[in-house]
This record gives C-alpha cells, structure tokens and sequence, in this order.
C-alpha cells in the first residue's frame, strides 16, 4: 500500500509539473497554472462541493453495484453450463463493443431524466466487462481444486463459495476498477441533463460559466476522488486475496 | 474389497468416445495398487470415475456398498495437487476434512501428521510461496486428514524431481501405513510402482488391463536381485506394448 502511495504521488507531481509548464508556455486564461487553480481551493472545498462528490458516488455506487449482481452470476453461469455459454456469449460479444453512452436516448426516454437513466447507462457500461472478467476468470479455475472438492462430497453451494468465487476474486477487482474509471468518466455525460448534483454537472457547469479555475480544480477533484476509490478497492483486494497476491 | 464391475465411461456428445470400456477387477481393503499405461489408456479417466467425478456404467462397490463421494471418504491428490492458492497450507490441508465434517481432534492430528510430513512450519504459508516437494507433502496431509477409506493419487510424483520424488513416496509410505488406506496410483515411472504398491497393473487403451501382478518389492529400497529387474522388464514391455495396441 505505501508503495502505491508512493505511486500516486509521484504521478501526481509529475501530472501537476507538466500541467505548470504546459500553462507556463501557452500562457491563455484558458489554462491555469496549477498554483492559480489550487489558490483558489478554499473557495471552492466547502459543504456544496461534498454534496456534488456524494451524488456523483452514489450514482457510480448504485450503477456498480447492480452491474456486479448481474454481472458475477451470470459470469459464474456462463462458465459453467456450455449450454448457456452458446447462448449469452453472442450476447455479450455482440453488445460489450456498442458504445453505451449511444443508447442514452433509448435510458432517458425509459426511466425519464433523473438519476434511473444515469445509473442504467453506467450498469450498461461495466456489466459486460463484469461478466467477460467473471467468465474468463472461472474458466482458468484448475480443475483439480474441483475433483479434490468433489471426490470429497462437496455440495454445488459449497463449492461455489469456498472455491469458484474466492478464484474469481482478483480478475473481479481488475474489472471492477476499469469499471470504476469508466463510471467516472461517463459522469460527464450522464450528469449534464437532468440535475443539479455531481462532478460531472459541477464540472460542465463551471465550463458554461466560463469559470476555468472552478473547472479545472473540478477535474483535480474528480481524479483525487478516482485514485481515493482505485486504493479503496486496492485495500479490501489486499485484504480479501490473499496468497493471489 | 473395491470391486469394479463392467466399468464402463465415455466422452463426447452421446458418449461417441468409449476410453474405459467395460472394465472388472478387485482390490483387497488396505492395498496398494499401481496403474501403469501409456498416455491417453484411461489411467486419470480410472481415478476420476472412482472419484465419483466422471459418470459411468456399470457397478464400483466398497467393502460392499456402491462408491458415492457423498458417503465414502475420498481422498484425492490430482497431478497439480489442487491447492487452493487463497487458502493457507493449514486451511489447505483442513479444506477436505471440514467438507466431510470431519473436524474433531483435528488440530492435534494435523500438527503430528505435518510434523511428520515435515511442513509444520509452513502452515501459515500460501501455497504459491511453495517447492513442488512442499506442495506434494501438502496435498499428502489433506488426503490423509480426512481418514480415506480410498485414497487416489494421480501421478503424484510426476511434476517432481528425482531426488524430491524419492523423498516424497518414502515419506508417503511411512505415513500410509499408520492407516492403511485402500490406494490406488497412477503413475508412468516404473521405480515408483515397484517401491509403493502391492499390485502393479498395466493398462491398455480400452481400458483394460494387461497385465496384473503381485509386488513383492513394496518398500524395498533400490533392490538388486534379478527377479526385481525381471518384473521391472516385465511391466516396461508391457506398457511398450500397451501402447501399441
């Protein structure tokens, strides 16, 4: 952990020295120096910011969390029934590659404009890779956990929990954090219509406004809450894998 | 007595692929038979279907009663062991006993079995952090701590080095006789067949045996008189032959 620590601060620096020189050298109002956007931060963190974060990560929560109901079962069942592996895998192949966010007229004109529509697109966006990951994970499972499980008289339910589940868990992780990112990013999207709440709306909003500082410490926000989730999931990986480590 | 009776098992959609075609043969309780064979005879398909891991046609007994993972104890170490690389080497080896329920007393018999086996000092370890000789000694102390009635080895001694390899079926000795589990072993080295099992049989493809000898060498340590290397010679032809039917 404190080496990825480590980690995010240097890429933080590095981000930050690039982010100063680039400002530096085109010298426009529309890119402010880092030491400009981060003056201005005590204007900016204040109750109202924490109700835009809070919104936005219910929404990538909300959105995550169904995809993972749906996804790790049916990941689970596709890799265990041929049957329904023929079945769901041109499913899946077919809708992982469409771009999601395409089918956000199709969500709003469904489930209306609040928050149904966005966490839909962001359940459409990281169920496929759940399940893909899920799938491919339980594949690679080495059939000789199975036999001794079996030859010892162990029940369906026991070997799901005890073996097909703990296998699945580092593959689950990864694509729950790729999935992650991607909720994050689509938060540009689905918070610029209907509602007043979330980084993606605080963002835009300070665009329209042509406010770049407030936009711009947005963006440094929303990554910094992006890396705080990466270590989160990172933590109970660490803690839930062992000996996959 | 393991008795087969017109053992029979396919593969393949509407069983097409006959490997074990109505195969009958007995073993008296508390023996040790080694299966010999070319690669591809059926040798693993044998041990998965008294593992009760492959569906067959026909009849397996148990000192009577119909061979059922359910109800009889089946110990089973698969080629790569079957180690669950979440667990620990003392959840390992517990991993079998607990499925049967079979829990009692078995902190005091898994600290005397590991000490025996030489790993009570890796019980804390994962099993990724292990040798091959480790991991076999593991998968030994699981088979072993759930008091098999049958206990089935698939090429146990195959992924190890010499040296490794003859430490590991000394030790196996040892700690089978204190309890004497019917055994059955499959295996391509001929040494190892002749230093383990009462009974050395050589399979055919079909499924069949042909060739089905008493061992008199069982735990005889590199012995030197001709009649050892005539049943050594023996069996080789035998497996030479097998494979050419």
């Amino acid at each position: 952990m404190r080496k990825k620590l480590w980690v995010f601060i240097k890429g933080f620096l590095l981000v930050n020295l690039f982010w100063f020189l680039l400002a530096a050298f085109l010298s426009t109002p529309v890119l402010p120096g880092p030491l400009t956007v981060y003056g201005k931060y005590s204007h900016m963190i204040n109750g109202r910011l924490w109700l835009h974060i809070g919104a936005s990560l219910g929404r990538v929560a909300a959105g995550l969390s169904i995809a993972l109901l749906i996804g790790i079962p049916v990941g689970i069942f596709m890799a265990s029934s041929a049957i329904a592996n023929r079945i769901l895998h041109p499913l899946v192949y077919f809708s992982y590659p469409v771009p999601k966010t395409a089918l956000l007229p199709v969500c709003m004109l469904l489930l209306g404009l609040g928050n149904g529509s966005k966490i839909l697109i962001i359940v459409l966006t990281t169920v496929f890779q759940i399940i893909v990951a899920v799938r491919d994970a339980a594949e690679h499972i080495d059939q000789g956990i199975y036999y001794v499980a079996k030859s010892a008289g162990a029940h369906k339910k026991s070997i799901l929990k005890d073996i097909t589940l703990p296998a699945v868990l580092p593959e689950l992780f990864t694509s729950i954090r790729i999935g992650t990112g991607t909720s994050l990013a689509i938060l540009l999207i689905v918070e610029a219509y209907g509602t007043r709440w979330g980084m993606g709306y605080y963002i835009l909003d300070a665009w329209s406004r042509i406010n770049y500082i407030q936009m711009y410490g947005g963006i440094v926000i929303m990554s910094v809450v992006g890396a705080a989730l990466f270590w989160i999931l990172d933590g109970i990986q660490w803690v839930m894998c062992k000996g996959m480590r | 007595m393991l008795e087969l009776k017109d053992i029979s098992v396919t593969y393949g959609k509407g069983g097409t692929h006959r490997v074990i075609d109505q195969m009958s043969w007995q073993l008296e309780t508390g023996t040790v038979l080694a299966v010999a064979g070319p690669s591809g005879c059926g040798k693993s398909t044998l041990v998965h279907a008294l593992a009760g891991i492959l569906p067959y046609a026909g009849s397996i007994t148990l000192d009577g009663t119909g061979l059922n993972p359910k109800t009889c104890s089946i110990g089973l170490i698969p080629q790569n062991y079957g180690l669950l690389p979440w667990k620990t080497v003392k959840e390992n080896c517990l991993f079998t006993a607990k499925i049967r329920d079979n829990t009692s007393n078995m902190e005091a018999q898994l600290t005397s079995l590991c000490k025996e086996l030489g790993i009570d000092g890796l019980l804390e370890r994962y099993p990724g952090t292990l040798s091959g000789g480790q991991a076999q000694r593991v998968a030994l102390a699981r088979a072993f701590l759930m008091n098999p009635e049958l206990l089935l080895m698939d090429e146990p001694f195959a992924a190890l080095d010499i040296a490794a390899a003859l430490a590991a079926r000394e030790l196996f000795l040892r700690v089978w006789k204190e309890k004497k589990p019917t055994t059955i072993i499959v295996t391509h080295r001929v040494e190892d067949a002749l230093y383990l099992a009462h009974k050395i049989a050589v399979m055919k493809r079909g499924g069949h045996f042909s060739f089905l000898n008493e061992n008199p060498w069982q735990g005889v340590k590199s012995p030197k008189e001709a009649a050892y290397r005539s049943l050594e010679q023996q069996i080789t032809e035998n497996i030479i032959k097998a494979d050419e039917i």
